[in-house]
């Protein structure tokens, strides 16, 4: 019987996460609502049944997320069962820190990547799993499955340790930790598709319907809440879309669509000529920005 | 390619069959390889608008094609590389046709880089080596066959590149086939395609190339497409590396992991290695769901009927063909790591879910990769690759590379820096590990130590030279006399006159000159002796060693601490000013390293203690650690 591929992917997934278990002391998955931390929830609750997950789910919470992935985040956690921890960098939102003022590139540095550090540290945990995939962004697709990261978080590309055949050295000085992404082999398409086989609940904002929303740089912006402020003269607007990926929501784009089922999805990633990043503001800040920002400890 | 379907249900279905195939490209800088992947991602339709706009951006700004795409901008990740126009690592690739997908690892061909393509040969089930069709078979072309049979890839396609740089003409294609094929087959390459392209213009990539009529061959494409990747793993007898042990609660212990090899039902007998003891399978979980078998690939838990104990690194096979266990191996290392693999030295070596401690014995040859000769080598620079004995700290399970990438392939990591310093491909068992066995003798150490009255121990001195280890030693030893205790003192100098008079002073002798130290101490603590040992030592990794080769309180380690600038003050044998005048090669602390002692259990600071006080602070160690009487 020849496996197919996302049985290949499932039982890779699965097999990383048990080396984490078994390896490191204190793990936790990195759940940022969106539908990558679906699949890697999804595969994380078959790695250790009939066990509960053997570590916490951290959320890092900007405080701009849409009001639709919160609800979700904290219904999925009841459903579980999960051990959820939700971390606010407080200094940050004292500082009234936001992507209107500040702008896209100091709001996720404050209210994502220090906070998500500040969490590692506060919770002292050893070993992050994230959902990141080798191919959503072209530095992303040299980076390891298990990532060592210093004391101060940062990623060497110059310094990552070979990775061979199905062995992960965990390894580490008191101190540093390792990023591990057991969705490195997926694509976009076999998310969705794994998605569709196997059931598994994403957020409502992934599928098309009719929004308030406002143009701005060429993107469709979901006007949330009353956070938002409006230019003079423009007024939200009643569309049907939806979205590829999801983030803050003045920091997403959505997407003109009418796949309200994720069949209707896949079939229109078929069909669309964008790639999925291209939705997020954030990659777009400077050339090779992802790059930049891993080496400063985004995930 | 993924045309869009009208009929999305359809297109599931199909892809509910799509089997995965996993390769390596191979090949120098300017052979053509990023451009060949950007191509065929290009060509699978993987390349997206917004993508497509931004790479003709690049392209203008830093392409190397004029202005036209550079479809090698694709795959150049990182903004380093693109700057130097070059790839320094791995990356994997991803793109799919309607019957495969496909996980490309993308690694650079030069000579520093052979780590790069071990490593992404190590998952590969097939390899596209591409040749310059102006250039035909080269030095290089050779290297990256003989890693691809090396790791284990049966399969090979030459991509015969740059075509229409040479007229598209079918003389030089046959020419170059016929000399790749040849030496593909002295390499023990057997399997072989070679495909006429250009990937620039992208024929034979995807689409057929008319410049070249009368190559009747598949495209690259059609043969990806078809190649048998049928899994001989899951024709071989069953094995299950356990990871983890699952046990919720005492109702539930299941034993989880991915089939190395092999299929599982229900009922089967299962042996437990390696303690050797036997059940029967009684639940096959392929996560949540209970299944009536499993095969290679799958990542399963199972539980068995018996209250047999298993744990992480333990393996269950099928119970009338189970692998071997040994502690004693002959294998291939590929090197990894700038500092150079020693004989002698101990690493931590991570086969399946298993990590021992392994110890290089004798490095047999290293391969010339340019050539494939045999090379006699006393360590392994980086990208060196090897054969040599590895003895293990406890036996493991395993199988012959050849066999199991997964019971044969392992990693071994240095337990100082924690890199990973090295991969490896086990052959087989020495024979010695099952031959020779350790002789139980009836008079043991304790007895020993009894007549003796005293309890056996190694002092080890370790410091700069001139830091007064000798003259310590010597105080000390002369007390234990005057207290009617058997002692030993093994001087650095004077063991070189003897038993090491044949090794030097590079690292590698070092190592080998404390490992013989380490062993000769040990057969005196086991005479029932209190050793002295004063040596430099300067490395860690010997000492751990030395420490590991006796009994947990045996060792005392002393770190006579002298700061460099006293040491090289006192210079009682005037050595630090030959060093200094670079008549002394690889001298401690002058051209070569001093690693000082993490914890040791005696730290004797010479600038504040003289050297009757430091006797004397050795001698009550001894006595509140019951070595000697208290009196």
């Amino acid at each position: 019987m020849d496996l197919t591929v996302l049985q290949r992917l499932e039982a890779e997934s699965i097999h990383i996460m048990r080396e984490v278990a078994a390896e490191c002391e204190r793990p936790v998955m990195l759940y940022s609502i969106g539908k990558d931390s679906s699949v890697m929830l999804h595969l994380a609750m078959k790695a250790f049944y009939p066990a509960k997950l053997p570590f916490p789910l951290l959320h890092v919470d900007t405080t701009w997320k849409f009001r639709e992935m919160i609800a979700f985040r904290d219904e999925t956690a009841q459903r579980l069962g999960l051990d959820l921890h939700v971390y606010i960098n407080r200094e940050g939102l004292q500082m009234g820190i936001n992507p209107f003022t500040h702008g896209s590139t100091v709001h996720t540095d404050v209210m994502k990547t220090q906070a998500l550090k500040q969490a590692l540290d506060t919770f002292g945990f050893d070993c992050a799993f994230g959902g990141a995939r080798r191919d959503e962004e072209r530095s992303r697709a040299k980076e390891r499955v298990f990532s060592i990261r210093s004391a101060r978080h940062q990623w060497d590309p110059r310094q990552q340790r070979p990775e061979l055949w199905r062995l992960y050295n965990t390894r580490k000085r008191k101190g540093e930790s390792l990023r591990v992404f057991p969705l490195s082999n997926w694509t976009e398409l076999d998310v969705w598709h794994y998605i569709h086989l196997e059931n598994i609940p994403v957020v409502p904002l992934y599928f098309a319907k009719p929004r308030p929303v406002v143009r701005r740089d060429g993107a469709w912006i979901l006007v949330d809440d009353d956070r938002m402020p409006l230019e003079p003269g423009e007024t939200p607007e009643m569309r049907e879309v939806r979205f590829r990926t999801l983030g803050c929501y003045p920091l997403s784009g959505a997407i003109d669509s009418r796949a309200t089922t994720v069949p209707a999805i896949i079939q229109e990633i078929l069909q669309t000529r964008l790639s999925e990043r291209q939705g997020r503001m954030i990659d777009h800040d400077q050339s090779a920005s992802m790059e930049k920002k891993k080496v400063d400890g985004y995930f | 390619m993924i045309e869009a379907s009208s009929d999305v249900d359809f297109y599931l279905r199909a892809q509910e069959r799509r089997t995965l195939l996993r390769f390596i490209t191979c090949g120098s800088v300017d052979d053509g390889k990023s451009t060949l992947i950007g191509r065929l991602l290009y060509d699978s339709k993987m390349v997206f608008e917004d993508q497509l706009a931004a790479l003709a951006v690049d392209s203008k700004k830093v392409g190397t094609r004029g202005g036209d795409l550079d479809f090698a901008l694709l795959v150049d990740g990182l903004s380093a590389e693109r700057e130097q126009g070059i790839t320094i690592d791995v990356a994997y690739r991803f793109f799919s046709t309607d019957k495969r997908h496909f996980i490309v690892a993308d690694t650079p061909g030069h000579e520093q880089y052979t780590r790069n393509m071990v490593t992404g040969a190590s998952t590969a089930d097939l390899a596209v080596i591409l040749i310059d069709a102006r250039k035909g078979v080269l030095t290089q072309t050779r290297r990256h066959s003989f890693i691809v049979s090396l790791l284990g890839i049966r399969r090979v396609v030459a991509a015969i590149n740059k075509m229409d740089l040479v007229d598209y003409s079918r003389d030089v294609f046959d020419q170059i086939q016929q000399d790749y094929v040849e030496c593909a087959a002295r390499i023990g390459l057997t399997d072989v395609t070679c495909i006429p392209v250009s990937a620039i213009h992208g024929h034979n990539i995807a689409a057929r190339a008319p410049e070249m009529p009368w190559y009747e061959g598949p495209t690259l494409f059609e043969h990806l497409e078809s190649v048998d990747v049928g899994d001989l793993e899951a024709l071989r007898p069953f094995r299950l590396p356990v990871q983890w042990a699952n046990r919720p609660d005492s109702a539930f212990r299941g034993s989880a992991g991915l089939i190395a090899s092999g299929t599982i039902r229900l009922g089967d007998p299962v042996r437990i290695l390696p303690s050797g003891s036997e059940s029967r399978v009684t639940r096959i979980l392929v996560g949540d769901l209970d299944v009536d078998a499993a095969v290679a690939g799958q990542s399963v838990t199972v539980t068995l009927a018996d209250d047999v104990d298993v744990g992480r690194g333990d393996v269950l096979a099928a119970r009338n063909a189970p692998p071997p266990v040994a502690d004693q191996f002959e294998a291939t290392i590929v090197w990894m790591d700038s500092h150079p693999l020693l004989q002698g030295r101990t690493y931590l070596m991570k086969l399946g879910a298993t990590t021992a401690s392994a110890t290089v014995a004798p490095i047999k040859y290293k391969v010339n990769v340019n050539t494939l000769e045999h090379v006699a080598a006393k360590k392994l620079e980086l990208n060196d690759i090897g054969v040599c004995g590895l003895e293990l700290s406890r036996p493991v399970v395993f199988e012959a590379y050849q066999d199991s990438r997964e019971l044969g392939g392992f990693i071994l990591v240095d337990p100082l820096t924690n890199a990973t310093v090295g991969a490896g491909l086990l052959h087989f068992a020495l024979r010695r590990s099952q031959n020779v066995r350790w002789q139980t003798l009836d008079v043991d150490k304790s007895a020993r130590a009894e007549l003796n009255a005293q309890r056996p121990c190694v002092i080890w001195l370790t410091g700069l030279s001139g830091s007064g280890k000798s003259t310590i030693a010597n105080l000390v030893e002369t007390r234990l006399y005057a207290l009617g205790r058997h002692t030993y003192l093994l001087d650095g100098d004077n063991v070189r006159h003897g038993l090491n008079k044949d090794l030097g002073f590079t690292e590698a002798d070092r190592v080998e000159n404390i490992r013989r130290i380490a062993e000769v101490s040990r057969l005196m603590v086991d005479a029932g002796l209190i050793v002295l040992v004063s040596f430099i030592s300067p490395f860690r990794a010997e000492r751990r060693v030395a420490r590991e080769l006796v009994q947990p309180g045996e060792f005392i380690e002393v770190f006579v601490d002298t700061p460099l600038a006293v040491a090289e003050g006192r210079d009682p044998k005037g050595l630090y000013k030959k060093a200094r005048r670079g008549e002394l090669k690889n001298f401690t602390g002058v051209d070569s390293p001093y690693e000082e002692p993490e914890s040791p259990e005696i730290r004797i600071d010479t600038t504040r203690l003289s050297a009757e006080e430091a006797a004397e602070a050795i001698l009550q160690h001894l006595r509140s650690a019951g070595m000697i009487d208290a009196g």
